[in-house]
C-alpha cells in the first residue's frame, strides 16, 4: 500500500471510514454512548459525498430508516450500543425475513439494560444471534482492532449487499474509542460489492424468486413494482398460508447463509499449528490472547489462539479442529459466558474447556489468562 | 402563594452534591418544583443529565423514593407506580393510607419528546394521576450535544452541525406542549425557572388537579448552548422575554398567556451570546435570523389569539 493514507484514528472513526469506502450513503441514527461519535462525524461527511444523514427519533425508527434505504437502493447503515441493539431486533428479524441488505454496527457496552455505557463489553454476542425472535440466518463479524474495524465495515457491507441479509459488526468499548494508526486504503484496493439488480423485463421480477439462492434486488422508483413484508411470502413477495411455501421461505434464508459458510468464515491463527493448549476468543480480549500466546511460548508452552473475525455464523470446523487437537480450551470473554457454550457444544467433549469472565467494565489482563493456563497445563 | 422566603424554610428534597454541570438549568427547577409538595412524592426518572448525575454511587441528591427506568419508558414506569399504589390504597394496604402520596415523573427533551413519546401519550390518555416534568435543553445534552427534535430551528449540534453549505438544524422544533394539550389533560403548561413564581403556581396547579399534568420547563444548558455558566438565568429570562418560550397554561381546555413581555427582546438578542448559533451570525448566513425570528413571531401571535379562549 505505497500511496496509502497513514491515520491516527479512533475505532469508531476508522467504522466511518470503512462505511464510507464501502459506498454507504445513507446512515438512520440515535445517538448511544459508545457509539456517537460514528452519528456525529457522518452527519458531517455523508452530505458532503451527497449521502444521507438522518437522526431518528429512537433506535427503532433508526433501524426502520435504514431497511426503507436500503429498499431505495441505498447502502445503509445504523450504528448503536446494547439497549439501542436491543430495540433493533424487531427490525432486525424484518431486515432477515425481508431479505434486506443492511449494516448494524453494536459498539458494545455493559449490560442488561443502560448497564454500564462508558465501559467495555462482550455482552451482545448472543444478542447478535438469538436477540430477535424466530430462526433466521446471523452474520455478525468482530474486528480486534482500528484497522480492522475499518476492514470488517467492509466485508460487513460486502456480506450484506451479497447475501441480502442484515450483518451486524460487534466490537468493544475498547477498540471503539482506542486510537491506533491506521492505512486508508486506496479505492479499488479493497473488494467492493454492490448488490445484484435484476435483468429480466420488470413485468417478469420476483424479489425472491425461488431460482436463486439469493435473488437480485431492484431497487424501489425504478419500475419494479414489488411486495416487501415481514409476513412470510412467495416468489414475488405477497404473503401467504402455503405450508409447504412458508418452510421453504424459512429454510432458504438460513441456506443462503449455511451453504456460503466458507466465503463468510475468517479465522485468525496465532501458533495454532501444533498447540497443545487453545485459546478462543474475540476483540479486544483477543489481543490480551496474544500477549498471553506469545508470553507462553517463550516459557516453552505450547499456546495457541483461534481468533474468529466472524463469530456468527459459529466457526464450527476451526473449533473442531481446535478441540480434537489441544488439551483444553480457555474462552475469555467479557461477559458471564457467552461463546464458551458454542465452543463446548463444537467440542462435545473432545477437551476441556475453561471460561475467564470479567463483566466489572474492566478488560480481561493477559496474566489472567497466562495465570489460568499455567495452574491447569 | 408562597413567598420566597416561605420556599427557603421547606424541606429540601432534592439536595445538593450533585453533579450536574454549574450554570446548569435543572437543579433549580427540580428544587423549586419538589419544594411545593405537601404531601410525600415518588419519582420516576428517565435516563439522562438529571438521572446520571444525582445517583452517582454512594450518593444520591434525592430524599424521596426515587426510580430510575430507561430511557424511553419513565412515563410508564409512573403509571405502575401511581397504580400500584392505587391498588394497595384500596385494599387498605398504604400504612397510614389516608395520607395522599403524589407521583412525579422526569425526563429531558431528548426522553420525552423523542423516544419517551409514546410512553408519556401512553400515560396521559389512560390518565393517571401523575405530574410528568420535561426539562428542555434542547438537544441531547448527556451524550454530547446531539439534536433533539426539541432542537430550536437553526441551531448548531453534533448531529446537526453547521458548515458552509447546511446551517445547522434545518427542521422546526416539535411543539410538545401542544401535543400533550391533544390529550384533553386536565392541566399543562409552559414555564422557566428565571420566572419562580410563575413556576411554582404552575408546579401547584399541576400537582393539586387529578389527573395527568404536565410542565414543560425551559433549561439552559451551559455546555450545549455555549454560553457562561453564570449568564443561565439570564438565558432563560431572554428565552421567555423573546417570546421563544412563552409562559402559557392550558387549563380545563382554556389557553392562558401567564407572561406577556412588556417589549419583546429580538431574537437576535437572545440567539448571539450563544455558541450553538454563532454561525448565524456569520457571512453566509444571511436571511436565518430573519427566518427564525418569523418563525417566533408568528408562533407568538397564534398562541395570543387563543389567550383566554378554549382550545378544546
Amino acid at each position: 500500500m505505497p500511496n496509502s493514507k497513514k491515520k491516527l484514528l479512533q475505532g469508531n472513526e476508522a467504522c466511518v471510514e470503512g462505511a464510507l469506502y464501502a459506498g454507504c450513503d445513507f446512515f438512520g441514527g440515535y445517538p448511544i454512548t459508545p457509539s456517537t461519535e460514528i452519528a456525529e462525524i457522518l452527519s458531517v461527511r455523508l452530505p458532503q459525498r451527497g449521502g444521507k444523514f438522518i437522526q431518528m427519533e429512537d433506535e427503532i425508527a433508526s433501524l426502520g430508516a435504514v431497511i426503507g434505504a436500503a429498499l431505495a437502493g441505498r447502502k445503509a447503515l445504523t450504528a448503536t450500543s446494547g439497549p439501542g441493539f436491543s430495540l433493533k431486533q424487531e427490525c432486525l428479524g424484518y431486515a432477515c425475513i425481508a431479505e434486506v441488505p443492511c449494516v448494524i454496527i453494536n459498539v458494545m457496552r455493559g449490560g442488561p439494560s443502560t448497564g454500564y455505557p462508558t465501559g467495555p463489553s462482550q455482552s451482545d454476542i448472543m444478542q447478535a444471534k438469538w436477540g430477535t425472535h424466530g430462526d433466521h440466518p446471523a452474520v455478525a463479524l468482530t474486528p480486534a482492532s482500528v484497522q480492522e474495524i475499518l476492514t470488517e465495515t467492509v466485508r460487513a457491507f460486502n456480506l450484506s449487499e451479497k447475501y441480502r441479509t442484515p450483518v451486524i459488526v460487534l466490537y468493544d468499548e475498547i477498540i471503539g474509542h482506542m486510537r491506533e494508526p491506521i492505512t486508508i486504503p486506496e479505492p479499488g484496493e479493497l473488494e467492493v460489492i454492490n448488490r445484484a439488480k435484476p435483468e429480466c423485463a420488470k413485468e417478469d421480477y420476483l424479489p425472491y424468486d425461488e431460482n436463486y439462492l439469493v435473488a437480485p434486488l431492484a431497487p424501489f422508483g425504478e419500475g419494479y413494482r414489488y411486495h416487501v413484508t415481514g409476513l412470510n411470502h412467495k416468489a414475488d413477495g405477497f404473503p401467504v398460508n402455503d405450508s409447504e411455501i412458508i418452510r421453504e421461505n424459512n429454510e432458504r434464508i438460513m441456506r443462503k447463509i449455511d451453504e456460503n459458510i466458507e466465503d463468510i468464515e475468517k479465522n485468525e491463527e496465532v501458533f495454532l499449528d501444533d498447540a497443545e493448549i487453545g485459546i478462543f476468543t474475540v476483540g479486544s480480549t483477543a489481543r490480551s490472547a496474544r500477549f498471553a500466546v506469545n508470553a507462553l511460548r517463550k516459557e516453552g508452552i505450547k499456546a495457541g489462539l483461534l481468533r474468529p473475525l466472524t463469530i456468527w455464523p459459529f466457526p464450527d470446523k476451526a473449533v473442531k479442529k481446535m478441540a480434537d487437537q489441544v488439551k483444553f480450551i480457555v474462552v475469555p470473554e467479557l461477559n458471564l459466558g457467552q461463546m464458551i457454550g458454542e465452543v463446548q457444544r463444537v467440542g462435545n467433549g473432545a477437551c476441556e474447556v475453561l471460561g475467564i469472565n470479567r463483566v466489572d467494565g474492566e478488560s480481561i489482563h493477559p496474566t489472567q489468562i497466562i495465570d489460568l493456563i499455567k495452574k491447569h497445563k | 402563594m408562597a413567598t420566597l422566603k416561605d420556599f427557603a424554610k421547606k424541606e429540601e428534597l432534592f439536595t445538593g452534591g450533585h453533579r450536574l454541570c454549574s450554570g446548569c438549568g435543572i437543579p433549580p427547577i427540580v428544587r423549586l418544583v419538589l419544594r411545593n409538595y405537601e404531601t410525600p412524592v415518588v419519582a420516576a426518572n428517565a435516563t439522562g443529565c438529571l438521572e446520571v448525575a444525582t445517583t452517582i454511587y454512594p450518593y444520591s441528591a434525592w430524599r424521596i423514593p426515587w426510580i430510575h427506568s430507561a430511557f424511553e419508558n419513565t412515563a410508564a414506569t409512573i403509571s405502575g407506580v401511581e397504580t400500584a399504589y392505587r391498588a394497595l390504597k384500596k385494599r387498605g394496604k398504604i400504612p397510614g393510607g389516608d395520607k395522599d402520596i403524589k407521583f412525579i415523573a422526569f425526563g429531558g427533551d431528548g426522553g420525552t419528546y423523542d423516544i419517551g413519546l409514546q410512553s408519556l401519550s401512553g400515560a396521559l390518555e389512560r390518565g393517571h394521576n401523575f405530574l410528568y416534568l420535561c426539562y428542555d435543553n434542547g438537544a441531547y445534552m448527556n451524550t454530547g450535544i446531539q439534536r433533539s427534535s426539541a432542537t430550536p430551528f437553526g441551531c448548531n449540534t453534533t448531529t446537526s452541525p453547521a458548515g458552509t453549505v447546511i446551517k445547522g438544524k434545518l427542521e422546526k422544533r416539535k411543539d410538545l406542549t401542544r401535543i400533550v394539550v391533544a390529550h384533553n389533560v386536565p392541566y399543562a403548561a409552559q414555564a422557566s425557572p428565571h420566572n419562580w413564581s410563575d413556576l411554582a403556581k404552575k408546579t401547584q396547579k399541576a400537582i393539586n388537579t387529578k389527573g395527568p399534568t404536565f410542565l414543560n420547563v425551559i433549561s439552559p444548558c451551559p455546555l450545549g448552548w455555549y454560553t457562561k455558566p453564570e449568564d443561565s438565568n439570564k438565558h432563560a429570562r431572554l428565552a421567555v422575554e423573546s417570546c421563544y418560550w412563552p409562559l402559557y397554561e392550558v387549563e380545563d381546555g382554556v389557553l392562558r398567556v401567564t407572561y406577556k413581555p412588556k417589549k419583546k427582546v429580538s431574537m437576535e438578542e437572545w440567539l448571539k451570546p450563544q455558541g450553538r448559533f454563532k454561525h448565524i451570525f456569520k457571512p453566509g448566513a444571511e436571511g436565518l435570523l430573519e427566518e427564525i425570528q418569523s418563525q417566533v413571531d408568528e408562533y407568538w401571535e397564534k398562541l395570543l389569539e387563543f389567550d383566554g379562549k378554549p382550545v378544546y
